[in-house]
């Protein structure tokens, strides 16, 4: 890790000013990722902005009958917040799929979202990796790819966004707030992820002197049908290979809206309607990911089941029921 | 020659050495200040500051939990925590859960199970399971080991940790 100065934000306008002021500032909440990746030396911040003080804290109810999840939320108290166990448990779900009971103490809600892709390459510095140093190539698309993408990959980059949460905050249609030197804006949720394209370095559309505020979750919440389905190498604390959040909602014996969401094969939650066709007909595996063709196709088919019967997978015993 | 390189060459620009900062942690009841780099995780202020080596060094990268304490209450990895960012905090570490003379029910249940063989990671087990009593969610087998993931046993004495936290939770009121 280099040595770097540390300061304090005082309030959000301050946040934004101190980041807008000097390009090689990053700013600190949970730390989980960052200071991983700092020892690393892939990030090397001269500065830290530590926002950890600020008042993103609470989960408040919106006008349209939604929530307001605050930036500094930890995923641990959002997973266990009464309201999102009632009324978002999909969320709740995705949430303690991921990490360790100690990194979710930590990790922030707007943390969750900026977090980097684990390939291993992006944290090897001795090889070439366009999202760490752009325009120096990908290793993975001829390399180890076990972990990565089979769809929306580019010739730059096939690597994965990791996170669990999102994946239940792309299925629930989550609107993100974002403040910056000219004021606030929200991002829905499907856009505020990018996919590499040429690129790869750009994980998300958050401009570099933007903070993220808070996550809205919309009213309709699938509390009754959901599932989230996570497969991966051992049954606790890893990445996904494959994970699906599914929700539906039925009127009688019809189904009203369905929503499906895949982690762990794109740069962004993958939101697809057709996803079983696309994948039969998109998906590009790579030398040692082929594999999670077939390993999304059943999850897809599994989770929804789960969600349609009303037995959400659990995350604790994961047995399939 | 040296000279040659000092006529023509501009002093390069540098960083000033950040100043050292100025905490005030409670440690284990005790109240500590500390002057620490920015860059001094917790781990380290515990470990090499205030000479606190129960709390082990595994990966240093939030994957072992070795390293695990509480702080206000919750369990938390200090290899990833920054020092400077814990100013006023309340930290318990495994030197502070025994009470009176007398060992925490975990610590007791540890050694009435036979919860390790090296003991590398029993403090960072110990800790993180004073944690999991005190978030009050796991009640199955089951719950205990998807909520101890977080701590690696390379000894894997996974089976009498999960008895050992079983007893301790028993014993609790």
């Amino acid at each position: 890790m280099i040595n770097f100065q540390y300061a304090r934000a005082s309030d959000v306008s301050d946040a934004v000013r101190q980041i807008a002021a000097d390009p090689e500032a990053k700013f600190i909440a949970g730390g989980t990722n960052l200071l991983d990746l700092m020892k690393e030396d892939v990030e090397r911040p001269t500065r830290l902005i530590d926002i950890s003080g600020l008042p993103l804290k609470t989960v408040e109810e919106t006008k349209d009958g939604g929530l307001r999840i605050g930036a500094l939320v930890p995923n641990s108290d959002l997973a266990w917040h009464p309201k999102i166990e009632q009324r978002y448990p999909l969320l709740s779900s995705a949430i303690l799929a991921g990490a360790s009971a100690q990194l979710r103490n930590m990790a922030s809600t707007g943390g969750n979202l900026l977090q980097r892709t684990r390939c291993y390459y992006f944290y090897d510095t001795a090889t070439p990796c366009n999202k760490r140093e752009p325009g120096s190539g990908c290793s993975a698309i001829d390399g180890v790819n076990r972990m990565h993408a089979i769809l929306g990959t580019s010739d730059f980059c096939i690597a994965v966004h990791p996170s669990d949460m999102c994946v239940a905050l792309a299925a629930l249609e989550a609107k993100v707030h974002v403040v910056g030197p000219s004021g606030e804006r929200v991002i829905a949720f499907a856009d505020f992820h990018r996919l590499p394209g040429y690129t790869p370095h750009r994980d998300s559309d958050l401009n570099s002197d933007e903070i993220i505020t808070a996550v809205e979750l919309p009213a309709q919440g699938f509390a009754t049908n959901y599932s989230y389905l996570k497969i991966r190498d051992r049954l606790s604390y890893a990445f996904a290979l494959v994970s699906v959040a599914a929700a539906l909602e039925f009127d009688g014996d019809s189904i009203k809206d369905a929503r499906l969401t895949l982690g762990g094969v794109a740069h962004k939650p993958w939101r697809d309607p057709a996803a079983e066709a696309a994948l039969l007909s998109n998906a590009k595996g790579f030398a040692h990911n082929t594999f999670k063709i077939d390993l999304a196709r059943r999850a897809i088919v599994r989770a929804l089941t789960q969600a349609a019967n009303g037995t959400p997978q659990s995350q604790s015993s994961k047995k399939i029921r | 020659m040296a000279d040659i390189i000092t006529a023509t060459q501009p002093p390069r620009e540098t960083i000033a050495a950040p100043a050292k900062i100025s905490i005030s942690v409670t440690v284990n009841g005790l109240r500590r200040q500390l002057n620490v780099a920015p860059w001094t995780t917790l781990l380290d202020a515990l470990r090499d500051h205030l000479d606190l080596t129960g709390t082990k060094k595994g990966c240093d990268h939030g994957q072992c939990g070795a390293c695990t304490v509480l702080v206000d209450g919750r369990r938390i990895n200090s290899c990833l925590t920054l020092a400077v960012m814990k100013d006023g905090a309340d930290i318990t570490t495994i030197e502070g859960l025994a009470a009176d003379g007398a060992l925490h029910p975990l610590q007791q249940a540890f050694i009435d199970h036979d919860a390790f063989q090296c003991g590398y990671c029993t403090p960072g087990q110990i800790c993180s399971a004073a944690g999991m009593i005190a978030e009050g969610k796991a009640k199955t087998p089951d719950e205990i080991r998807e909520l101890m993931s977080g701590n690696i046993c390379r000894c894997a004495a996974y089976p009498n940790i999960v008895a050992a936290i079983q007893q301790a939770m028993g014993a609790k009121p």
